[in-house]
């Protein structure tokens, strides 16, 4: 009996959470009103989520790139087909390990920025006394970071692919002498902009809104202790990657499978 | 850090993001050949079209001028019916045109190389192309082969 009751208080805690994360995401939406009157909150939230992003954002594509560099040439050679490098670069980057790895970066490099800072407030009570000042911290505070999140998280993404790319071309072309153009040349001929380049958008703007939204919320609804604020920072990093791995499963299945 | 530095810096990543997506656009995928309208669509009917898939492109003397934009079935005439876009640049091609599937490299893609003819008339939008060849199927060759030895 005892354990049935823990099961249900599991379930029921769980069910809750899920209730609270979908409210707060309807008022979130609905404060975002405020940001078109006063996009200076929102450009200061950008530079911090997205601008101080683009480095680690570009040195991992860059190393990404190259590896695919490598380890595409290694397998294409033995069918004497390393000109199709710049496809399977390119194809990879773009479909795939861009939206992807970007979201990743971003819940490591941002979203537990963002959980700590506004699990911090509620800590501190500065959001209560926001409240008593009648301001709406879902506009001054939740609003502006999760909009800067779900904007930044696309260019994040489209700069990983473009640096990928490059640094793909950097190895293949320049390190193991596969031909420049062919490897221009094959890539464009294979990547198609609606079928291959706008569904990695499509995937990195879902990645960006789910990757924002759990960063915001468990910052929102963590229990406001110094244990809690760290227990909350460490479940924005690992729900993140849990659901946008398990959301990109589902999106390339919906996207890529029905060849 | 002043507002005014904030401002520039974000105008900086946004401008790098949407640079970085111009260059995917126009780069790396093949969004630079649809420039120039769209073009004219051709028509052509194959026994067996092989591996012929939509999008693979459609060559002229090995330059590319087109792609392939739909494969259906006939079910009155029992064939394939293969339409592709052929790029508005080259409207020179005769009636009399030659359609055929080949293979690019052994294993390859399959493309529809065309082959001109001698009429003065030229292909126009909707037009059905006369002389097609199917695809090689190797199995198909490899049996017709096998048939030959045998029978003598």
């Amino acid at each position: 009996m005892g354990s049935l009751q823990r099961l249900g208080r599991w379930t029921l805690g769980v069910l809750e959470r899920l209730g609270r994360g979908h409210l707060f995401l309807l008022r979130t939406l609905l404060a975002m009103g405020t940001l078109v009157r006063r996009p200076g909150l929102l450009l200061r939230e950008i530079y911090s989520v997205g601008v101080l992003s683009l480095l680690i954002v570009a040195v991992s594509g860059l190393f990404v790139g190259m590896v695919l560099g490598y380890q595409g040439y290694i397998t294409l050679v033995d069918f004497g087909a390393a000109e199709a490098l710049g496809t399977v670069v390119a194809l990879s980057l773009v479909r795939e390990l861009g939206p992807v790895v970007t979201a990743l970066l971003f819940a490591g490099r941002a979203g537990s920025a963002l959980t700590a800072e506004i699990g911090l407030m509620k800590t501190t009570e500065q959001l209560s006394s926001m409240e008593m000042m009648a301001v709406d911290p879902y506009k001054r505070v939740i609003a502006p970071r999760f909009l800067a999140g779900v904007i930044s998280m696309p260019l994040l993404a489209a700069i990983f692919s473009a640096v990928g790319v490059a640094g793909g071309y950097f190895i293949g072309v320049g390190v193991l002498g596969v031909d420049s153009g062919a490897y221009w040349s094959q890539m464009q001929a294979s990547v198609d902009f609606h079928e291959d380049i706008m569904n990695g958008v499509i995937k990195s703007m879902v990645f960006g809104v789910v990757a924002a939204w759990i960063a915001v919320f468990e910052g929102y609804d963590a229990t406001p202790t110094s244990e809690g604020v760290s227990r909350a920072t460490t479940r924005t990093v690992v729900h993140t990657a849990l659901a946008i791995l398990a959301l990109d499963f589902i999106l390339t299945g919906l996207m890529f499978g029905d060849i | 850090m002043t507002t005014r530095r904030i401002e520039i810096t974000v105008g900086i990543f946004v401008a790098l993001g949407l640079a970085a997506l111009f260059m995917l656009a126009v780069q790396v995928s093949n969004l630079g050949e649809y420039r120039g309208g769209d073009g004219y669509e051709v028509h052509a009917y194959f026994n067996n079209i092989g591996g012929l898939k939509v999008r693979a492109p459609v060559t002229m003397a090995g330059v590319r001028v087109g792609r392939v934009t739909a494969i259906t079935y006939d079910a009155e005439r029992y064939q394939a019916r293969v339409s592709f876009t052929i790029s508005a640049r080259y409207d020179q091609l005769p009636t009399d045109t030659q359609a055929s599937i080949y293979t690019a490299g052994l294993l390859g893609e399959q493309y529809i190389a065309l082959e001109p003819g001698g009429e003065d008339e030229v292909l126009r939008d909707g037009d059905v192309i006369l002389f097609t060849q199917s695809a090689l199927v190797l199995e198909e060759l490899i049996g017709r082969v096998l048939v030959n030895l045998t029978g003598n």
